[in-house]
């Protein structure tokens, strides 16, 4: 008996198989035709881990790409599968951020998993994916190079709030001739100040937290985290799939109770 | 249960747009306002119709943007840009325009909005624990008074001031018996058709047809109450916030689309200006002061007002969690916001979400996202 979460988010689509007590994970860019993403998810479930779509009793559906689910069982908002995903991974944590493709959020959940309090960026894309990823190209630069070209240098403070802005603002460091390096550095600090402030609004009463998310994979800029926040900030082996596995482990929490 | 009367008030505002126009050649005066604070007493009293300005729409704010900062509240670039197209009907056809200071982007906004119409502005204390608080609204009431008077050369009477007094008292308490009938669960009136009869009130010309028609749906809602055995579990939400007119109902649509139900609102656009009627008495000027200074709203500082009425609303109203509007740029009430969430939290143990939000729909899906999420920790 199997069930499927997937999270279509803007920037990558997940697909997480659960079956009780395992899990098995895919992902691939969401791309231009977010139509039939949904569609070749479960296809490529199936071919990936050798099931047959029978053996999928429920799937459960989340991320703002949601609608391109018709044939999910239910969808459920991010905030409440992510709460749910990062809880099965880490049962004692209690506060998370997620720093997703358009937004960035912090969650306070109880050790249960559920969702007690939360917080969004505004519809400003500061402090997100997008954000970084905007202002890395005006460097010439992709999300990859980040680490290693920001490690062990000396942050350039950045001040802008919004990523138009920010990216003239980069462009202006760069004709003054400031190092690559330390622009990036003082781009990454700057989002980990933006979401420290969101996890202390959401409060935490613990010492760890949990970092999701794509650009969660930067030690670089989870050691801003660390030192910025104060809080122990431990980051799952994939960061970007914690969404689509609360998904799947809800459903199969309602799979479990229908059967009783 | 959608009640039959409430055909009327999906037509009023654009009938009456037209209306305005025949009492216009009749003779008639015509006073604008924008804000909860603008003493209608008198300006009816003066024998001039007040009527509500249009600001909700998006469609003027590029307009207003030639003149006004483009990182401003909507609500204010959209009264201007209305002004400054000539759209709004309303507009169109007041003599004089009164106004207030209730927030600087409002108050600056004016000095431009001035070159258009004649203004009358206001001065409201910011401060609610000025002493001197009562005189300088009575003496504000006096000059608008004074202006009105001359305007229209006319005299206002202490008799054409109870008698608009007693008038407005039964409006703010029958739109006060519409509410309350939220309190069943589940709750028998949409938070959009409330805010619609509401809204109609600062556009309605007819004041007796008006009443009739709220009377109408109390009765047909009082019948269907009386019969209604279903059961609901959709939470119950209290707005707040930042105004949420007619032509605006975005995050209200998306609360109801996605599963809850909105119960009342406590704004501009609720009922926070008509919690409280003007005391009846002989000094009508002091007893209008007495009232508007009252009005909680985050241009006063400290605003207690606004939390002891959503405290009892909240309870009253049976609320599960309370949605706080705040409009892109109203720093008031963005401030506010984590007071009212802190509050709430500690007195009531009723969780808040914020959502900061613009007339535009670029934000629909994160707005969406916050109100699934925050219906399912409701429930």
């Amino acid at each position: 008996m199997y069930t499927v979460g997937i999270d279509i988010g803007s920037v990558t689509t997940k697909g997480v198989l659960y079956d009780g007590s395992n899990f098995r994970s895919i992902y691939k860019p969401t791309g231009f035709d977010p139509t039939t993403i949904g569609e070749s998810i479960i296809d490529d479930i199936c071919t990936e881990f050798n099931i047959s779509k029978g053996q999928i009793s429920k799937v459960l559906g989340t991320g703002y790409g949601r609608i391109h689910l018709p044939f999910a069982d239910k969808v459920v908002s991010e905030i409440i599968c992510q709460g749910k995903g990062c809880n099965y991974l880490f049962s004692d944590v209690k506060g998370i951020l997620d720093v997703g493709g358009q937004d960035s959020k912090a969650m306070l959940i109880n050790s249960n998993g559920k969702v007690l309090d939360f917080v969004l960026n505004d519809k400003c894309a500061a402090g997100t994916g997008r954000f970084l990823e905007m202002s890395v190209k005006a460097l010439g630069l992709t999300l990859k190079d980040i680490d290693e070209i920001a490690f062990n240098k000396e942050p350039i403070e950045i001040g802008s709030m919004c990523s138009v802005f920010c990216e003239t603002e980069v462009l202006n460091l760069m004709m003054q001739g400031k190092d690559k390096g330390a622009i990036v550095a003082g781009l990454l600090k700057s989002i980990a100040t933006r979401i420290s402030t969101m996890i202390n609004k959401v409060n935490p009463a613990s010492e760890k937290i949990i970092f999701t998310g794509g650009v969660a994979k930067s030690k670089v800029l989870r050691n801003y985290l660390r030192q910025i926040s104060g809080y122990d900030v431990t980051t799952p082996n994939s960061p970007i799939i914690t969404a689509a596995l609360g998904a799947s482990i809800i459903g199969y929490e309602q799979l479990l109770k229908e059967a009783n | 249960m959608r009640p039959k009367a409430m055909e009327y008030f999906d037509n009023l505002i654009p009938e009456n747009m037209v209306k305005i126009k025949e009492q216009k050649e009749q003779g008639k005066n015509v006073v604008g306002y924008y804000c909860v604070f603008t003493p209608v007493e008198l300006i009816e009293a003066s024998g001039a119709i007040p009527v509500g300005l249009c600001a909700t729409k998006q469609d003027p704010i590029a307009a207003a943007e030639k003149d006004l900062p483009r990182n401003l509240c909507p609500l204010i670039k959209s009264s201007y840009g209305f002004a400054v197209t000539d759209k709004c009907p309303f507009f169109h056809f007041a003599d004089v325009i009164m106004a207030e200071t209730t927030c600087d982007g409002k108050k600056k906004m004016y000095e431009y909005m001035k070159d258009i119409k004649p203004m009358m502005v206001l001065d409201i204390p910011n401060s609610s624990t000025y002493e001197l608080k009562r005189e300088h609204w009575v003496h504000e009431l006096k000059r608008a008074k004074a202006f009105l008077e001359e305007k229209f050369d006319t005299q206002i009477t202490e008799e054409s001031l109870q008698k608009a007094i007693k008038a407005h008292n039964t409006e703010r308490t029958k739109l006060m018996e519409l509410v309350s009938l939220n309190k069943h669960n589940p709750a028998p009136l949409k938070g959009q058709d409330l805010l619609k009869v509401i809204w109609a009130r600062q556009f309605q010309l007819d004041r007796e047809t008006y009443l009739e028609k709220i009377q109408e749906i109390i009765d047909e809602v009082r019948e269907f109450i009386k019969n209604d055995k279903s059961k609901d579990d959709r939470p119950r939400i209290l707005v707040t916030g930042s105004p949420t007119g007619v032509g605006q109902e975005k995050t209200l649509n998306i609360i109801e689309n996605q599963g809850g139900q909105v119960i009342l609102q406590e704004a501009c656009s609720g009922v926070k200006g008509l919690v409280k009627n003007v005391p009846e008495s002989d000094d009508s000027l002091t007893s209008i002061a007495e009232k508007y200074m009252e009005l909680p709203c985050s241009c006063l500082s400290p605003n207690d007002g606004r939390f002891d009425l959503i405290g009892s609303l909240v309870e009253e109203y049976q609320i599960d969690g309370v949605v706080d509007i705040t409009l892109q740029a109203c720093h008031t009430y963005n401030i506010e916001s984590k007071m009212l969430k802190d509050f709430l939290q500690e007195n009531y143990e009723i969780p808040l979400m914020q959502i900061e939000t613009d007339y535009t729909d670029a934000d629909t899906e994160q707005i969406k996202l916050r109100v699934d999420s925050f219906l399912e920790i409701l429930k």
